[in-house]
């Protein structure tokens, strides 16, 4: 079941400098779904989230969020990103900070939520990704599988319309990958709209409505999970998928 | 140590061998420092002109004598310090967040930052307060004009404030890119993500350099002497023509001492122990 479009990305070309990392991206994610994104490293995946989440300034194309232009240079970005959450690979949380206060600082400032709403809604939600009683530990005294589920945590807080996720297992120990894709797999079951770029192809197939493989800034070949991924039709998705599995990464 | 544990004859033996490289070490390091400290104060103590130099430098009554009225004039100093490190803290921080910040409207600023930073930066400080010490009065702008101890308190904020400027420039600098996205993407403006971010994680970063150029300050403020107020070399220095003894200049410089090493200490420890500390 899908309703409206909440994001919709159309003609998108990102260029840095001579290389050109997206080459003409057209892509639909709607309400309550996920999108995966896959691909080589490099294929354009990580720049993609960052251009919808105006880290990065697109070249050409558009972005809409709930139909809504958020390209446009009028625009302001601060209140675009006000509406997303995006979780980085390297988790980026704030080191001088404590894992609440990570969790707070945008409820705070950015959302100009009380101290004490934002902290007791802080708490429930480390305590739903399994952090209660770690509120006040520092990042560095967290595992990279518990940092990981505090940047989720930071990233939901905001109440967004649609989270981010950019390769946020690849820093993981695979003895702590689990424990961060069942916190995705607990939003996207709460029907969170998602837009996933990973190499977890396991995961991708079983917590994606749709797949998109990447590759060199183009989208080659995208449908449910079960086509592309067990059935692919083009030879890039194909000697793709033949790599990982014989890199044993399906 | 748990007893209950067995310890290997090979662990006992390794550490009796550790244990007699350690004392074997501690015995050659004192031995060494007596004969280097030794050689050098027997080689002064027996220079022919040391019983006049002892006279003229160490003269114990005279130290006695000028003491009070030099540490008044230390006084002066210290409050100059104080009063001029705080005013560094604050112009350095304004000027470093000009030079770094994006805004368009912000490019004259930005443009002058970088011109003072040049400028206050490339001549010696002494000059500066000449110039502002004796410069200022001169334009009769305000009447009557500042205190020389005032003028002099800024002549060393602007050139103080110069190096740490480019010291906060530097932390900011340092801060790894991944933060501010992060800021960013929760939602806060770019003065947000400096104000409860960055800035938090630069200035923790630059506390050592920061206290260092602290202790450079502390020394540093003898230079308003020469503007006429009356702070511990000041005074030292009317002692010294009166008497023509050197003694009271070195009860001042014991006393920037009795403030800098404990400064340096302070430094030494939030550095984590720097190369050169005494172990």
């Amino acid at each position: 079941m899908s309703g409206a479009p909440v994001l919709e990305v159309r003609e998108v070309t990102k260029a840095f400098g001579e290389r050109e990392v997206l080459r003409g991206i057209d892509v639909t994610v709607s309400e309550h779904r996920a999108l995966a994104l896959i691909g080589a490293s490099g294929s354009g995946k990580s720049t993609l989230l960052r251009c919808i989440d105006l880290l990065e300034e697109i070249d050409d194309g558009d972005v809409f969020l709930d139909g809504e232009v958020i390209t446009d240079p009028g625009v302001d970005p601060v209140a675009v990103r006000r509406k997303l959450g995006l979780v980085f690979q390297a988790y980026n949380l704030f080191p001088h900070m404590t894992a609440l206060q990570n969790v707070v600082l945008g409820e705070r400032r950015a959302h100009g939520v009380s101290k004490a709403e934002a902290e007791e809604r802080g708490r429930a939600l480390l305590a739903r990704f399994g952090l209660a009683g770690r509120e006040d530990d520092r990042p560095d005294n967290l595992s990279g599988g518990q940092q990981q589920r505090v940047a989720i945590a930071r990233a939901f807080a905001g109440a967004p319309r649609a989270l981010l996720l950019d390769e946020i297992t690849s820093a993981l120990d695979p003895e702590l990958v689990g424990e961060v894709l069942e916190a995705v797999r607990d939003l996207k079951a709460e029907g969170m709209t998602m837009v996933i770029a990973t190499h977890e192809m396991s995961f991708a197939r079983e917590v994606a409505d749709e797949v998109a493989f990447l590759h060199e800034g183009r989208i080659v070949e995208s449908g449910p999970p079960k086509k592309v991924l067990e059935a692919p039709e083009h030879e890039d998705t194909k000697r793709f998928l033949r790599r990982l599995l014989e890199a044993g990464r399906i | 140590m748990a007893e209950s544990v067995a310890i290997s004859p090979r662990r006992l033996e390794r550490e009796a061998a550790k244990r007699r490289q350690h004392r074997r070490g501690q015995a050659i390091a004192a031995a060494s420092t007596i004969v280097v400290i030794g050689g050098l104060a027997a080689w002064v103590l027996n220079s022919p002109g040391w019983p006049e130099v002892r006279e003229t430098f160490f003269s114990w009554s005279i130290f006695k004598d000028s003491f009070p009225e030099v540490l008044d004039g230390f006084w002066l100093d210290v409050k100059l310090f104080v009063i001029v490190e705080i005013a560094v803290l604050i112009v350095g921080l304004t000027v470093a967040l000009t030079r770094t910040s994006r805004s368009p409207a912000l490019f004259p600023l930005r443009l002058l930052g970088t011109v003072y930073v040049d400028l206050f930066r490339g001549f010696p400080t002494i000059i500066l307060v000449a110039l502002v010490g004796f410069g200022v009065p001169a334009l009769k702008l305000i009447d009557p004009a500042p205190e020389p101890i005032v003028l002099g308190g800024i002549a060393l904020t602007l050139s103080y404030s110069a190096y740490v400027a480019e010291v906060y420039r530097a932390g900011i600098a340092s801060v790894h890119r991944g933060q501010r996205d992060a800021a960013l993407a929760i939602g806060l403006t770019d003065r947000q993500a400096m104000r409860h971010v960055i800035l938090p994680q630069a200035v923790r970063r630059v506390a050592p350099p920061l206290l260092n150029d602290f202790v450079a300050l502390q020394k540093d403020v003898a230079l308003v002497s020469i503007l006429g107020p009356l702070e511990a070399f000041r005074e030292a220095q009317i002692i010294q023509y009166e008497t023509f003894n050197f003694t009271p200049l070195v009860a001042a410089a014991l006393l920037y001492l009795a403030v800098t090493i404990p400064l340096a200490r302070v430094v030494d420890r939030i550095g984590g122990g720097p190369e050169g500390a005494v172990r």
